[in-house]
Formats: structure tokens, C-alpha cells, sequence
């Protein structure tokens, strides 16, 4: 599986000067009022086709997250909806992706599918920057044995590989509960993934400080007397988001698919919640009678994962100074 | 670079240590009954039980619980698994398989990934670019599983060109398709890494330096040129071979593979988690040492680093 | 077996006259292919330099001065530079015509160049000994032994001290004033004719900057090289030019040897650069300045392309542009339309 920390590891390792961040470049030959390094993006961004294709895909499979009923009149969350007579049946006119073992429709489980692992995407990802991101500030800026500390503890995380951490920490946990609530299930998963990602962001930002802090216009705005807190959220941050932003929206797409290995395995989300993880990992045994049944939620776990790598890719290329 | 390699080891320590509790304490010490849900769909048998809260002290306070973990394996002593045997044992087996796999997922993604990353490159934009870089946005998006079935149907069972399930003997032909599963996805990563390491450092100052004294193209790029750009990519090939050495779980599992990863797949599907502690402690200390390797093969690569 | 070209290497076309100059740029044009727009980087750029002669090439960021040396080399980023017209006569032959592999054996032994920041223009992962080595190795091939002994007498030739010693070492362990002088020391390797410098100080601090001046014209006085000096600082000139030639915009608007420039400048721009020079005499005084910026190349001003500052343009400087030409009769030159005006007062 994808190491989500590989995949971030090659986005960094892609826009060096990214981690750097660097003053805001000032109006460009052309003498137009100057844009700054968002702006430059947006304006990059908004011609290619590539933004667009990774937006729109993404805009669908978040609306089926959030208005499954809209693209299925079946229900599969609903017990009872599940034919054990229809189990293994191929796609037909009624059932557009047919049925799987246990008699579901594989077309509404796969819509109905599509909110877990969106919401497990995104909360992952939200929460892993809004954590690492904060402790890597502080490690970063005030440095000294704060940055040793919060530094040690991060290399403890990033020490275990990610599915085995996932293994182990999911595995004891899931233990303890036999009777589990969906709710409880997915903060299970979304918890572990963001224990095990956050010092990613941590190391990503503190780069990000580490490097601003020297910066003559971090130097100026001391010198004029700005306050710390104005510092860092005027000055820095703004900076230092870019390299977070772009390795943020890559990893939603890896973290999606890494909940999905985790179902597979089997120690990730599991019934009552459906994903798209978890129809794989139901299909697995069918696989050689009744391939459709893995096939298509795995077809829109690939098309959800590969637009939000497209739309990292070109947010990345966006942001790179480097390439103007 | 003899004090750089002491300070990595002594930052290791640590790091190490802090991650072997956290394994630790999360595995047996939380609370609730620690045995709950490790021996499979049964609980566990009671002379397993007192075996356990006698030879690793359950009933002591953590930390020395943990001290007396270490301890015992530092001698050697990793523990037996609910049915007695040794999980030092067991792994012995299962690895010589896994560090097999490893290798070819790794040759073949250094041979594919390098040289298309090299070639595109040097060249941007052509048809190969753009073949590459569509393919690589691909193999990165499809998850491992969904590639490792779907050779597994095609060629295993549809097309019957290999075994779909890899025997116990694991031989080296048998691994080339599961080799190729978990390369893939790494592979893209390779070759996004060498070409833009290539297209940034193609331009750098020193290339011009190097055209400037007369020498030829070729030496320009596969001297000047390469030796700088492939440090990243080396870098990374080893922490890959870092994290395949820590068995390719899901790989081993489709194809059921008898390796480090297949244990423990197996182990986790049937709920036998007493072998998952001391394994997975091994394997973290194995990713941080060959981590630790890495890093200070990228001293030796990079002179700049070694007197930091 | 070698591949450095000498002088003696006869030309391929007919006989060339033999008053040919060393190195010579004839009215060159280099343009800037980019998604935004084409840049007119030089536009029709001459000047020659002979054996024993420095000439100092002076301008602002953006004049085309450094351009102009990558034309020399043929080390332009193409694309998206491309030359669009004009000649570069090495030893008479136009070097645009010939084949790459040709150009090659010119550089290093014919022409060689020093860049501005010696830290990125060496390789860091290389030793010194091996950058400069690899040139006597790959060149006249020299062996592996007899190459770093060659490098350590040319790091003796700069005076770097320890040079046995610090030929094992990499670019990073020197300091600024000592890189800088690795890198000279490794353009000299092949006993080039022409030695081209592109703002060899400007990274450096003040004092390093004097014994590096020196030190290159020693070089070239010992070795009779034709010295192209690329800078934008007059102070550092002074000293070191026979000659100057002031670029704005791509082009040439003044050309003089250097006592007759410093006493008295016939370009409006040459004028306000000199008038800009902190003098300590006049300490208390406000600093002069050329109003203004250089101009966006992809746009560049009707006429003069200096107008827009200078501060005696008319309205024929709006129309028309003043060609480089020979101010009474002699041997300097300037373009602008009231050269002969400056020139006559005192």
C-alpha cells in the first residue's frame, strides 16, 4: 500500500524550495499590481484543464457523499434491504453493478460507501494538519528544548511504519469493543491515522518556521515591534502554508485509500458502516466467481484517489516560484 | 562523519525505545483485560495466561514491565505466541522470504522507475513525458490491493500464466509478480523523484560551469548531472527497501505469502495478536536502523551534510 | 590523444585577413522566447578584445551584458534564448556556424569563463582536485596522478595557500575569496586566449574584491589573455580596463578606454552612473541617482531606450534611435544624439 508519509515525502521532496516558503515576490515584469504567491497560483490554476477535470470529479463524489439519495432509491443501510436470493448476481438492468454475497446492491452500497470514506478522507487530513501544523509552529519558532521535545516525540510516530502502527493500534482497540457503533468505529479509524500522520505536517511547517524565521521580512516586522502572535499569523503563516496545502490535499486522496486497506485488512471500518474499504474486503473470497463485486467500488476508490492526486499535482506546480 | 554517525545513533536510541513502549502499552496495557480478543475467536487458554503473567510480569507497575521487556530481548528472548512457539522462530522462517520480495519489488522499481524518470527528465514534454506522467498519476492512485487482485485474476486465474497463490518455498520466480504489485506503486514515486531531481538540477550553475570547461554532453549529464540527482532518488530507494523489509502485508496476504508481512496478516485476521507485539517491535527496529543507514548514506553522497 | 583547439588550427573557409581580431561580437541579436511575451535581450551588441587587453563590459541587471558572454560560450538556455541574428568571430571564423562538437573544443582552450557565485557554479560533490583534474584528464589526456598535480600547481598559481593539500577538498570547505579563485584557477587550465569574467566579485566583500581584481590582472598580463570583464560596479573597473564599453537595454550606448571615460563620460547614462558614486568628499550630501527603472525588456521605449530617465531627452530621442557612433572622428564612441554636445563641454 501507499505509505501516505512516502507520498508526502515525494511532494516535498518534489518543491524543496516549497518547504523554504519565502517573502511574497512583488509585481512581475509586466509592472501589474503585484499578486502575491496566491494569487500568481490561482491565476495558474485557473487555465489549466487538469484543475478543473480533479475539481469536478471531486465535486461528485462529494455530493454522492453527502446526497447519496439523489443517484440510488435503494437504501442498503436499511436492514432488510440485503436479498440473500440475489447474492453473487452480475450486473443487470435492475442492478447496475449487481449483487454481492450477502444480497446487497452493489450500485447503492458503493453511493452510500462513498460518505464514509470521504468523511474519514477529510477529517483525517483536516485534523493531522490542524495538530501537526500547530506543534510544528511552536517547535519552530521557539526552538531550544521545546523544538527538542515536540521533535522527539514526533520521530517516535514517524518511527512506525504506517500499517503497522495501524495494525497495532486498531487491533488493540478493536479488542476491547464487540459491539461497536458506526460513529465509534469511524473516530476508531479517523483517530488513528491522524495519531500516526500528524508529525508529517509537524516536520513540513517547523521547516516552513524554521526557514521564514530568518527571513529580512520576519526581521523588519520584529524591528518595528510587532507582537509574536502578529508575527506568526501575519507574516509566517501565510508564507509556510503553501508546502502544508499542497501535501494536505495530496493526502486526502492517500488517506481515503489508506482506510481502505485498513477495511481490507479488516481492522478498519467494518459493518454497519459501509466504504468503499469495506465492500473490497467483503468481495475479497468472491473475487474469482463474482469479480464485479470488487470491481466497481475499487473503480471509484482509483478515480477518487487519482483526482486528488491530479489536483495536488497541479496545485503543487501552482505554487512552485520556482517555475515561473 | 564519525561524530555524525555517533550523533544519528545516540538520536536513534530514544526514538527507538519510545516506540517499543508505545507498542508495548498499547498491545498489553490498556485497560480492560489485556488478553481480551489475542488468541483468536477462543480466549485464551489459562496455562498461556499464567505463563504470560509470570514470565513478563503483568503485575508489576508499566514501566517495569517494559524494562523487563526489553531486557528480555536484548537476550534474545522475544516471547512465544499462545501455542508455544517461539516468535523469534516463527520470524526466522518467515523473513529470509520477505527480504526476497523486497529485493526484486526493489530492483524493479529502481530499473523502471530510474530510467524513466532519467529519460523524461532530461527530455520534458515529449510523448514518453507525457506517457510517463499519466501513467505515474495512475499507478499512484490505484491502492495496492486493487492491483495485486487484479494480477492476481488476470494472470493467476483467467490467464493461468503464474500460480495465483505463491507456495511455501517461496521461490524467486514465483515472486516476480508479486514483486512487480508492490513495486508499482512505488515506482511512480521513483520516477517523479529522478526526473524532477534531473529538470531542476539540469539547469543548475554548475551543469553551465561544466559546458563551459568543454567537456562533452555525455560526461555533462552522466557525471555532473546524475551524481547529483541521484542522491534524493537514493535516498529514497533505501527507506523503500526500509519499509518493504517490514513485510508488504497486504501483498504477502493476497498472494499468501509465507513471509514476515503474511504472518502477520494472518495473525491479525484470525485475532491472534499475542505474535503482533514482538514482531512488529523487530520490524520498527529494522525501519529505523536501515532509516538510520540511509541517512548517513546520503552523508557519504552528500558532502555538504557530513560536517553539519 | 586531445581535443583543445589552438590557434594554429587553420580556418576552414578561405583565408582570413590578417588584422582579424581575437575575439569579436558583431552586432548580435539574442531574443527571449516566453509564455509572456518575446524579450529583446540584445540588440545588435558589437565590441572585440585582443591578446593583452582588458575589456570591461558595464551595465545594470538586465543590460544583456551576461547574455551576451553565454552567446560567447554557447551556453544560452535555448529556449528560451535564442540568437536571432549577428556574428561571434573567434580568431576570424563566426562561431554561430559552426557544429556543437566544434564549439566545444573551443571552450575552456580558446575561450573560458568565471561566473559570479562560486558556490553553485561548482559541483558540490566533486573534490577540487577532480573538477579541475577532470579537464587536463578528459582533455589532453593527462593521467589521474599527473591531473591533480596540475591542479595543485594552479591552485599554487592563485595563491591559494596549502594547495597539495587543498586539492582534496570540496567547494563548501572554502571561503567566498578562495572559491572564487578555484573557479579562476580552473578556467585557466587549458591556457585559454580569451578569459571571460561575469561579475567575478560581485558576491565577494570589498577587500577580497581588490586582490581578486589584481590577481586577474596579473593573469592576464603573465599569459597575454584577452580579459572580458562583465560588471556593474565602476569602482572595481577602474583599475583593471584598457577599455569600457557601457551597455543599456541590450545595446552599446557608450564605448571609450577608461581614462578618457571616468574624465569625461559622453552618454547621458554613463554620466548619472559616475555622478551616483558615493564620494567620501562629499559626505552630507544626497546621494545622486538615474531616476527610474530599466526598462521591461519585453516593451522596450521608441527610440533611445534610455529617454525615459535621461534627464536631457528631446524629442528626437522619443523617435529615433541613436546609433554607436564615433564621436569626432576618433576612437570613442557614443549613442546618443547630443554625444557631440557632452564631448565639447568641460
Amino acid at each position: 500500500m501507499s505509505d501516505p508519509v512516502l507520498a508526502t515525502a515525494d511532494a516535498a521532496a518534489e518543491s524543496p524550495s516549497l518547504v523554504t516558503g519565502g517573502a511574497p515576490p512583488t509585481g512581475g515584469p509586466t509592472g501589474e499590481k503585484p499578486r502575491g504567491l496566491w494569487g500568481d497560483a490561482w491565476r495558474d490554476l485557473r487555465r489549466k484543464t487538469l484543475f478543473w477535470i480533479a475539481l469536478s470529479l471531486i465535486g461528485i463524489i462529494v455530493v454522492i457523499a453527502a446526497a447519496p439519495q439523489l443517484f440510488t432509491s435503494v437504501n442498503p443501510t436499511i436492514a432488510g434491504s440485503a436479498d440473500l436470493s440475489k447474492s453473487l448476481e452480475p450486473p443487470s438492468a435492475d442492478a447496475w453493478f449487481g449483487y454481492d454475497f450477502q444480497g446487497n446492491d452493489v450500485y447503492a452500497r458503493t453511493i452510500y460507501g462513498a460518505r464514509a470514506s470521504v468523511i474519514v478522507g477529510f477529517l483525517s487530513v483536516t485534523f493531522a494538519a490542524l495538530i501537526g501544523g500547530l506543534v510544528g509552529i511552536l517547535a519552530g519558532f521557539y526552538g531550544g528544548w521545546i523544538d527538542g521535545l515536540l521533535s522527539r516525540i514526533g520521530d517516535v510516530f514517524l518511527g512506525l511504519p504506517f500499517v503497522l502502527g495501524a495494525i497495532v493500534i486498531l487491533s488493540s482497540f478493536a479488542g476491547a469493543q464487540s459491539e461497536a457503533s458506526a460513529t465509534w468505529i469511524i473516530t476508531l479509524v479517523i483517530s488513528t491515522i491522524v495519531v500516526l500522520s500528524w508529525p508529517l505536517y509537524a516536520r513540513i511547517m517547523r521547516s516552513s518556521v524554521v526557514s521564514g524565521k530568518q527571513a529580512d521580512y520576519v526581521q523588519a516586522a520584529r524591528a518595528l515591534g510587532a507582537s509574536t502572535g502578529r508575527i506568526i499569523f501575519r507574516h509566517l503563516l501565510p508564507n509556510c502554508l503553501a508546502p502544508i496545502v499542497v501535501i494536505a490535499t495530496l493526502n486526502v486522496g492517500a488517506y481515503i485509500a489508506a482506510e481502505a486497506a485498513l477495511s481490507f485488512l479488516g481492522i478498519g471500518l467494518r459493518s454497519p458502516v459501509v466504504s468503499w474499504g469495506v465492500m473490497i474486503s467483503d468481495a475479497r473470497n468472491a473475487i474469482r466467481t463474482a469479480p464485479h463485486a470488487m470491481l466497481f467500488p475499487a473503480t471509484f476508490l482509483t478515480l477518487t484517489v487519482l483526482s486528488f492526486v491530479m489536483l495536488g499535482d497541479v496545485v503543487r506546480e501552482a505554487l512552485d516560484p520556482k517555475l515561473r | 562523519m564519525g561524530r555524525y554517525t555517533l550523533r544519528r545513533l545516540l538520536q536513534l536510541v530514544p526514538v527507538l525505545l519510545g516506540t517499543t513502549f508505545l507498542i508495548y502499552w498499547l498491545v498489553w496495557s490498556l485497560p480492560g483485560d489485556p488478553f481480551a480478543g489475542k488468541c483468536g475467536e477462543r480466549d485464551c487458554p489459562a496455562s498461556y495466561v499464567d505463563m504470560m503473567r509470570g514470565r513478563y510480569n503483568m503485575d508489576d507497575p508499566l514501566p517495569l514491565q517494559y524494562v523487563k521487556f526489553v531486557g528480555n530481548m536484548l537476550q534474545g528472548d522475544f516471547g512465544v505466541d499462545f501455542r508455544g512457539r517461539a516468535v523469534l522462530d516463527t520470524m526466522a522462517q518467515a523473513w529470509p522470504i520477505t527480504l526476497k520480495l523486497a529485493l526484486l519489488a526493489v530492483i524493479f522499481e529502481a530499473a523502471i522507475g530510474i530510467t524513466a524518470g532519467v529519460l523524461t527528465g532530461l527530455r520534458r514534454g515529449g510523448f514518453l513525458d507525457n506517457v510517463v506522467l499519466i501513467s505515474t498519476l495512475f499507478l499512484i492512485s490505484i491502492p495496492i490491493f486493487v492491483t495485486g487482485f487484479l494480477l492476481q485474476y488476470a494472470l493467476g486465474i483467467k490467464l493461468g500464466l503464474i500460480k495465483p497463490t505463491v507456495s511455501a518455498a517461496a521461490p524467486w520466480g514465483e515472486l516476480v509478480v508479486p514483486g512487480l504489485v508492490l513495486a508499482s506503486g512505488q515506482l511512480a514515486y521513483m520516477a517523479r523523484l529522478a526526473r524532477t531531481s534531473i529538470a531542476e538540477n539540469i539547469r543548475a550553475d554548475y551543469v553551465r560551469t561544466a559546458v563551459a570547461k568543454g567537456l562533452t554532453r555525455q560526461r555533462v549529464v552522466g557525471i555532473h548531472l546524475l551524481r547529483n540527482s541521484m542522491i534524493p532518488v537514493v535516498t529514497l530507494l533505501g527507506l523503500d527497501l526500509g519499509s518493504l523489509m517490514g513485510g508488504a502485508i497486504i501483498t504477502e496476504g493476497i498472494f499468501n505469502i509465507q513471509g514476515v508481512g503474511g504472518t502477520l496478516f494472518r495473525s491479525i485476521i484470525q485475532q491472534d495478536s499475542t505474535i503482533v507485539v514482538p514482531m512488529v517491535t523487530v520490524l520498527v527496529l529494522v525501519y529505523l536502523l536501515v532509516n538510520l543507514l540511509v541517512d548517513l548514506l546520503y552523508g557519504v553522497l552528500d558532502p555538504r551534510i557530513r560536517y553539519e | 590523444m586531445t581535443d583543445v583547439i589552438t590557434s594554429n588550427t587553420p580556418a576552414p573557409e578561405a583565408a582570413v585577413p590578417p588584422s582579424t581580431r581575437l575575439l569579436e561580437v558583431d552586432k548580435l541579436h539574442v531574443e527571449f522566447r516566453t509564455r509572456d511575451g518575446v524579450a529583446k535581450v540584445i540588440n545588435g551588441v558589437s565590441y572585440h578584445v585582443d591578446s593583452g587587453e582588458t575589456l570591461a563590459v558595464l551595465g545594470e541587471s538586465g543590460s544583456g551584458k551576461s547574455v551576451t558572454a553565454q552567446a560567447i560560450m554557447g551556453i544560452l538556455d535555448t529556449p528560451p534564448g535564442f540568437v536571432t541574428g549577428g556574428e561571434i568571430r573567434f580568431h576570424g571564423r563566426d562561431m554561430l556556424k559552426l557544429t556543437e562538437e566544434e564549439r566545444r573544443k573551443i571552450r575552456g582552450s580558446g575561450i573560458a569563463m568565471v561566473f559570479q557565485d562560486a558556490l553553485s557554479s561548482l559541483n558540490p560533490v566533486f573534490t577540487v582536485g577532480f573538477q579541475i583534474g577532470e579537464v587536463f584528464r578528459k582533455r589532453l589526456g593527462m593521467s589521474r596522478k599527473e591531473s591533480y598535480q596540475k591542479a595543485g600547481d594552479l591552485l599554487d598559481l592563485v595563491k591559494i595557500p596549502n594547495a597539495r593539500q587543498r586539492v582534496k577538498a570540496y567547494p563548501h570547505e572554502f571561503s567566498g575569496g578562495m572559491r572564487q579563485r578555484v573557479m579562476i584557477a580552473m578556467s585557466l587550465a587549458l591556457d585559454p586566449e580569451v578569459l571571460i569574467a561575469d561579475e567575478p566579485t560581485t558576491a565577494l566583500d570589498v577587500t577580497v574584491q581588490a586582490q581578486i581584481m589584481d590577481l586577474l590582472a596579473e593573469l592576464r598580463r603573465e599569459r597575454n589573455m584577452g580579459l572580458i570583464l562583465i560588471t556593474h560596479d565602476l569602482g572595481v573597473v577602474a583599475d583593471v580596463a584598457d577599455r569600457i564599453a557601457v551597455m543599456y537595454a541590450g545595446r552599446i550606448v557608450e564605448e571609450s578606454d577608461v581614462f578618457e571615460l571616468y574624465r569625461k563620460p559622453c552618454h547621458p547614462y554613463t554620466l548619472g552612473l559616475l555622478e551616483s558614486i558615493p564620494r567620501l568628499d562629499l559626505k552630507g550630501q544626497e546621494l545622486n541617482t538615474i531616476k527610474g527603472l530599466p526598462p521591461n525588456l519585453m516593451r522596450i521605449p521608441s527610440g533611445c531606450a534610455f529617454n525615459p530617465r535621461c534627464p536631457m531627452a528631446q524629442e528626437i530621442c522619443r523617435t529615433d534611435i541613436p546609433p554607436l557612433l564615433p564621436i569626432n572622428g576618433g576612437t570613442r564612441a557614443s549613442a546618443c544624439h547630443f554625444a557631440e554636445e557632452l564631448a565639447s563641454r568641460d
